[in-house]
């Protein structure tokens, strides 16, 4: 039992990005606006959240700038689809593009400088309680925001009046601006807290996953967390568990490879997690007419406010 | 990963067409060309190659003109950079990871009057010289380090994809410490890339809960050397000194070290006296260097690292001398006996000691 915390430990840690960087996504999506520049948007917040690290040693004040500057970015995004009605995906993927390189330019001469990592919760009694301490008590700020924002997210989605404005934005939005709703502003504010997010994530690889700093540090998280968004047919429940289960099955497939029960190519134990939370995420949500329930049937369809 | 940017190459590609309108005149500076796989801010592989680059122009101050390109995809990507960089008056052109062996064939067939440096390959023109590095001699030093200092008996390697120089060092590794310690156990876990600071991290963490209290990886970010510091074990470094990411942890570092290979190679081309070459280098020509060992190893063992490196220096030692056994404990090197250069360069089996299956 004593190894199973450790074990956990790197779990919640390989998902925590995933999930921070899925759940602005899925806003942005339920909003009926497509943003692919969630991997730029990542790296955008990990290099600038890691200057402000280094420059000012404030762990809180560095992730507050990563998700500024990942909301900066998304600022960029959000001028030229919303405002200038580009196209979604082409915008999307010159943001990632773009996003590689200026963190590796604003990141040049911080390549190979150390920067302790977070602190992490101590609760005395509580933290040393076997196992369970130190995953419920003992992890660092930003592992328990990811988990108070991903609630917050599914009750601001489906318990709150906005919530139900930004879908219908997101399901039809000339009647919503029909009736009075003002899209275009409220796409901006689903866009910029998706870039908020995706600086979150990309400000936790930096700080806390691997407290450094190294060009094109994400390494395709930004892809794997919008894939999560589709797959897990944007229910927020389910990219939680999606976001949990690729975390989860990388790090058993490493632990795997390493106790050598049994010998399966280590090229298959690597792919294994991307095939099998598709897998997994594919049949939980197999039924079609919760796919087009749930779908947002806007999504990358460019709104022009017509009379 | 293949990485999506280019970001200098238009710059590049600018500066090299307008430095090309220039007239040549007589007394102008050697142009020295240098490509690189991935970015120089990868504090791994193309760092140290533009270190190199950096001594190259220290050395021979505005005798010569450097320049380079960085993270060039491999392939007909890397065919169009050379082209463009001999089209601009580079007269001598490294090329700095073994994808590139085919473009700079190609290249160097064209244009005969054009010196060219190929790092890791094997192929080989009048005007296209090959090198490399024999970083598992390094491996065998630290091996005589983790021998001693292992109390679990399990060494951690972080791998990246299974080629023989990644098999090299982990065999060198494993055929140097057990010599030390019999009941080491050096367990592979291969991520299937070369840069991932994530899931290399991912990697250690798990090799560490696994029990490993040394770790050596041939990855190329620190994050294993970090990781190794926050958990309290040894880690080595690779390609570059580690020793910020984990000052407690890193016992050393397996460094490249191009520099006095360029400054060769561009005298040589200087002096007129360039020649196609295959240079395999190691500890003995400072291609390969330990950096600074940690201050907390006790003395008598870093006296014994040192002899070893000493010794492969001075030829008396060689990292795969035999008796060495394969996994199923056959003999594959009797005693007294080496393996050839050819069987290093083809490497793809685990000595005995090392735990899993190859894979493939």
């Amino acid at each position: 039992m004593e190894s199973l915390a450790p074990i956990v430990l790197s779990v919640i840690a390989a998902a925590t990005p995933l999930l921070f960087a899925a759940m602005g996504e899925l806003v942005v999506e339920k909003s009926g606006v497509l943003n692919l520049g969630v991997e730029g948007m990542m790296l955008g917040g990990a290099v600038v959240a890691f200057i402000v690290g280094v420059e000012t040693g404030n762990g809180m004040l560095a992730a507050a700038a990563g998700a500024a500057m990942g909301m900066a970015l998304a600022f960029l995004f959000a001028i030229m689809v919303l405002g200038l009605l580009a196209n979604q995906v082409a915008t999307g993927l010159a943001l990632t593009l773009f996003g590689i390189g200026l963190s590796a330019l604003l990141g040049r001469g911080y390549v190979g400088t150390p920067l302790p990592a977070l602190p992490k919760l101590y609760v005395p009694g509580l933290t040393d309680i076997p196992v369970l301490g130190p995953i419920f008590f003992g992890q660092d700020g930003l592992v328990y925001l990811s988990i108070v924002l991903s609630g917050a997210v599914a009750w601001f989605l489906y318990r709150s009046r906005a919530g139900l404005i930004l879908r219908s934005v997101g399901e039809n939005p000339s009647a919503a601006h029909a009736i009075g709703y003002p899209v275009i502003r409220i796409r901006l504010l689903a866009v910029l807290f998706g870039g908020a997010m995706a600086g979150l994530g990309g400000a936790f690889l930096s700080l806390s996953y691997t407290p450094m700093w190294a060009e094109a540090m994400t390494a395709g998280r930004g892809w794997i967390a919008l894939a999560l968004v589709v797959f897990a047919t944007w229910q927020p429940g389910k990219v939680l568990l999606g976001a949990y289960l690729f975390g989860g099955l990388t790090l058993a497939q490493l632990h795997l490879q390493s106790m050598g029960i049994i010998h399966i190519p280590s090229q298959f134990l690597n792919m294994t997690p991307y095939l099998a939370t598709i897998v997994v995420l594919v049949v939980i949500s197999r039924d079609a007419a919760r796919i087009r329930l749930n779908a947002p049937a806007s999504i990358g369809k460019v709104f022009h406010p017509d009379g | 990963m293949t990485k999506l940017t280019r970001r200098s190459f238009s710059a590049m590609t600018l500066a090299l067409g307008a430095s090309a309108a220039l007239p040549a005149r007589a007394a102008d500076p050697l142009k020295v060309g240098f490509i690189y796989v991935g970015p120089i801010g990868d504090h791994g592989w193309s760092y140290q190659h533009d270190q190199g680059r950096l001594a190259v122009e220290k050395a021979f101050g505005d005798k010569v003109e450097t320049s380079y390109v960085e993270s060039v995809p491999e392939g007909a990507d890397a065919e169009r950079v050379i082209t463009q960089m001999v089209r601009s008056g580079h007269k001598l052109i490294f090329t700095t990871s073994f994808g590139y062996m085919n473009p700079t064939l190609k290249v160097a067939k064209m244009f005969p009057d054009v010196m060219f440096e190929h790092a890791t390959g094997f192929m080989r023109e009048k005007n296209m010289s090959t090198y490399a590095a024999r970083f598992y001699e390094g491996r065998a030093v630290v091996g005589v380090l983790a021998g001693h200092m292992s109390k679990t008996n399990k060494v951690g390697y972080v791998a990246s994809v299974p080629i023989p120089e990644v098999f090299r060092g982990i065999n060198a590794f494993t055929v140097a410490a057990r010599r030390i310690n019999p009941a080491i156990e050096v367990t592979p876990i291969w991520i299937g890339e070369w840069y991932n600071p994530g899931k290399e991290a991912d990697a250690a963490k798990a090799l560490i809960d696994q029990g490993a209290d040394i770790l050596l990886q041939h990855t190329d970010s620190p994050a294993p050397v970090q990781t190794a510091a926050e958990r309290g074990i040894w880690a080595v470094g690779q390609a570059s000194d580690m020793e910020r990411f984990g000052p407690e942890a890193h016992m050393t570092a397996i460094v490249d070290h191009w520099d006095p290979y360029y400054i060769n190679r561009v005298q040589a081309a200087l002096d007129g006296t360039w020649e196609s070459t295959d240079t395999w280098g190691g500890l003995s020509t400072g291609m390969v260097n330990m950096s600074a060992f940690n201050k907390a190893l006790p003395e008598n063992v870093v006296a014994e690292a040192k002899a070893m490196e000493e010794a492969i220096i001075a030829g008396t030692s060689h990292p795969f001398m035999g008796p060495i056994k394969n996994q199923a404990g056959e003999v594959v090197v009797a005693e007294g006996a080496t393996l050839s250069d050819g069987d290093l360069l083809g490497m793809n089996w685990y000595v005995e000691g090392v735990n899993g299956k190859v894979p493939g």
